[in-house]
């Protein structure tokens, strides 16, 4: 029987899978593991890195790590499924840090409100609960305005939202003061008060999330969130009252939101009105831009990579292998085939070498410095890089010509490419070696910004995200 | 299906029996000083086929954007089955049983064929929020349902609409498929009127052909009152009970194809006067 093109479509999936090697193998897995083995698998790998986890330092990045995911999780609802630019969402986060501070701590006393601290299984759920409705409010916003008018509102939403801590009723909200001495998260008769103990608790709260939100996508609410992202006018038009829809995805959000900010002030132990400005909104859109808006594992691996990567760099060690592992990983992807990759990483480390020796025989000055990475690194770079003892303005110098030289290796020809690429990478590196690691919270922006940018380029849907078709 | 109510005796003679399902009466649209409807009248009766035809600009899309609650009416009446309709918001009209497709495609088109299809039954599903998280039992019986009346309605379209298709995202579908989609779709609202707007816009003969069976399917299978707005006479004679003419948001004249199609007014609405009557006026 000859087929017809119809059936050699459909065996499309079989052909694919039947093949052999690892990656025909990994692509028979990724089908027929359904999401709940990935999600405990997850949460084993997180249960396992609490046991490594050595230091405090360590374990609070981590849990700021989870806090970020939970908090791209819940923006993914709003952004990601329905479709609707929210810039208003950090204010949800705050009202959730505000909400348990205020329950948590004395300050429910001095407001006059009179009473106690609530233990937090009661405080929290109000907090949440609040959230929600406030988190409608803000979304009836959506049956007004929409695309980037709704942006541009809600914008003002977050701006108020500081503004409001900041000067309504200091002795309440304690103005730029901010509140302090919270509470820990306790009830049950226990308390968590280490580090470890609220990523072990951030872990569990994420994850039972993801399953949540899971069951949510592929549910008929879900179903209606991405209806109204697709085409509002044809999702009304199939008996989905996009207004009520609308409104329910952003008080969704916010209630993720808030439960982000309870944690966050627990383990915070005080909050102030500078956690929750317009910076924080950007890092959490860069979380969900990142991992890949509409995905849920992309949110909490964007949530992951963003605070992780943004606390290596404050390390002069982490931040090197941060640094040159993301340029050898750009070329393992992108520079085919190995002989070539071969030779570019050759000639980078040929091109250092002779440099440093002839600069070195000219003026001993200008290789006196040390770079600026610490431990192996820095002692393999030491002979390589050039790093003069007046470091700062020889850096500047340095990163105009880099942002110069990467300009032009994107738009040069393809055969002059690989022959700029080599020099592009050492200036780079001297760059980063002289320069860019003496200022760690820049340097933190500028690696997140060109990690965007690359992302953007290599995809466009994100790490995770699935590839989204608008016009046709 | 849904109840077909009282069929009338015969479906070409056209709407005069007992009680019409869909009633316009003197329907008009106005935006601003520009009347893109005015004093419209037109009914369609249970398991009735009615198309509208008219040159671009006539109003014909308005009619449906009204009937579906995309327009508010500006003056004028618009009864289903007795009760008014008119002003009431979209998914409120599409849930009492008035289901349509757009004429410049609308699917959503990162969504699966068969979510394309199971969104559609929204309003027909219950389960809260919390109810589908938590996998309650009405969230699993509901899911169970709605995927049963997504294969149903796509296998209305056999083999063109197959199997394998049903989970792959709708941007991959061809341009026939799409249109197919769309119709599907609006079946899962379980209508008891379908509005089509120009069902076979950019089909091959072949194609074209299809969808004329296929509206006649419709009928026949789901004891369903169409209207259509086409622009293919051949699919117009084909299928049609009665033709309704619009120009300039008025209604021409209405009745068998043959009759409409002769029509003077007609031809002069979509070819212009006849210059010999031109030069003797």
């Amino acid at each position: 029987m000859p087929i017809g093109v119809d059936e050699w479509v459909a065996q499309h999936g079989d052909r694919h899978d039947a093949g052999t090697g690892w990656r025909r193998a990994a692509a028979r897995l990724d089908r027929r593991v359904g999401w709940w083995p990935r999600l405990a698998l997850a949460l084993l790998v997180g249960l396992i890195f609490g046991q490594l986890a050595s230091n405090v330092n360590v374990e609070t990045v981590a849990v700021n790590s989870l806090i970020y995911a939970i908090l791209a999780l819940g923006l993914n609802i709003a952004v990601g499924w329905t479709g609707l630019l929210d810039l208003g969402y950090v204010a949800f986060f705050g009202f959730g840090a505000y909400g348990y501070a205020i329950f948590s701590s004395h300050a429910l006393g001095t407001g006059g409100v009179g009473g106690a601290p609530l233990p937090s299984i009661e405080s929290i759920p109000i907090v949440l609960v609040a959230a929600g409705t406030f988190g409608a409010a803000i979304g009836m916003m959506s049956l007004r305005v929409s695309g980037d008018y709704l942006a541009i509102v809600t914008l003002f939403v977050g701006q108020a939202f500081v503004e409001f801590v900041n000067n309504v009723d200091p002795g309440t909200l304690g103005g730029v003061n901010g509140l302090y001495g919270l509470n820990p998260i306790h009830g049950f008769g226990g308390q968590i008060i280490t580090p470890i103990g609220y990523y072990y608790f951030a872990l569990i709260v994420c994850a039972v999330l993801m399953g949540l939100l899971h069951m949510l996508d592929n549910s008929r609410t879900g179903r209606a969130w991405k209806a109204v992202r697709e085409d509002e006018l044809a999702a009304e038009a199939m008996t989905i009252p996009t207004g009520a829809v609308k409104v329910m995805a952003i008080s969704f959000g916010a209630v993720v939101g808030a439960l982000a900010g309870t944690i966050f002030a627990a383990q915070q132990d005080n909050v102030f009105p500078t956690n929750f400005t317009a910076n924080i909104l950007i890092l959490i859109y860069a979380c969900l831009v990142l991992g890949g808006a509409g995905s849920i594992a992309g949110a909490v691996l964007g949530g992951i990579v963003v605070t992780a990567g943004e606390q290596m760099v404050s390390s002069p060690t982490d931040a090197g292998y941060l640094f040159y592992g993301l340029i050898v990983l750009a070329l393992v992807l992108k520079v085919r085939p190995w002989r070539m990759l071969g030779a570019v990483i050759a000639a980078t480390i040929a091109l250092g070498v002779v440099l440093h020796a002839i600069v070195g025989a000219i003026s001993s000055s200008a290789v006196a410095g040390s770079p600026g990475s610490g431990g192996w690194i820095g002692s393999l770079v030491s002979h390589w890089v050039i790093v003069p003892s007046k470091a700062v303005g020889y850096g500047n110098v340095l990163y105009i010509l880099m942002i110069c030289m990467v300009f032009a290796l994107i738009h040069v020809r393809e055969r002059y490419r690989l022959a700029l690429l080599v020099p592009t990478i050492y200036v780079a590196a001297c760059c980063w070696e002289s320069r860019l690691i003496v200022n760690p919270s820049i340097t933190a922006q500028i690696l997140i910004g060109a990690i965007l940018i690359a992302t953007m380029a290599a995809r466009p849907q994100g790490l995770l995200g699935s590839m989204r078709v608008e016009v046709v | 299906m849904t109840d077909a109510g009282p069929a009338p005796g015969g479906a070409a003679a056209g709407g005069a029996s007992a009680q019409p399902l869909l009633e316009l009466c003197g329907l008009g649209i106005h935006f601003g000083g520009l009347r893109a409807l005015s004093g419209l009248d037109l009914s369609v009766a249970d398991r009735e086929i009615v198309s509208i035809i008219g040159p671009n600009g006539a109003g014909k899309t308005t009619v449906f954007n009204a009937i579906t609650g995309v327009y508010r009416p500006s003056e004028g009446q618009i009864r289903l089955a007795g009760d008014s309709i008119g002003g009431q918001p979209p998914h409120r009209i599409t849930r009492r049983g008035i289901a349509r497709t757009f004429q410049s495609l609308r699917l959503f088109l990162n969504m699966t064929v068969r979510e394309n299809v199971i969104t559609a039954t929204y309003g027909a599903t219950k389960a809260t929020p919390v109810e589908s998280m938590l996998r309650l039992p009405r969230a699993r019986r509901e899911q169970r349902e709605v995927e049963a009346v997504a294969e149903e309605v796509l296998s209305f379209f056999g083999e063109r609409l197959a199997g394998y298709r049903w989970d792959q995202p709708a941007y991959s579908l061809s341009y026939a498929n799409r249109r197919r989609l769309e119709i599907a779709r609006a079946l899962a609202t379980r209508p008891r009127l379908l509005l089509l707007d120009e069902p076979a816009a950019g089909m091959n003969p072949n194609e074209t052909h299809e969808v004329t069976e296929l509206i006649g399917r419709l009928r026949e299978e789901l004891a369903l009152a169409i209207l259509v707005i086409e622009h293919d006479m051949h699919v117009v004679e084909g299928i049609s009970d009665r033709v309704v003419a619009l120009d300039h948001g008025v209604k021409i004249t209405e009745g068998a194809f043959h009759e409409v199609a002769n029509h003077p007014a007609v031809i002069e609405a979509y070819l212009g006067k006849d210059p010999e009557a031109l030069a003797e006026a």
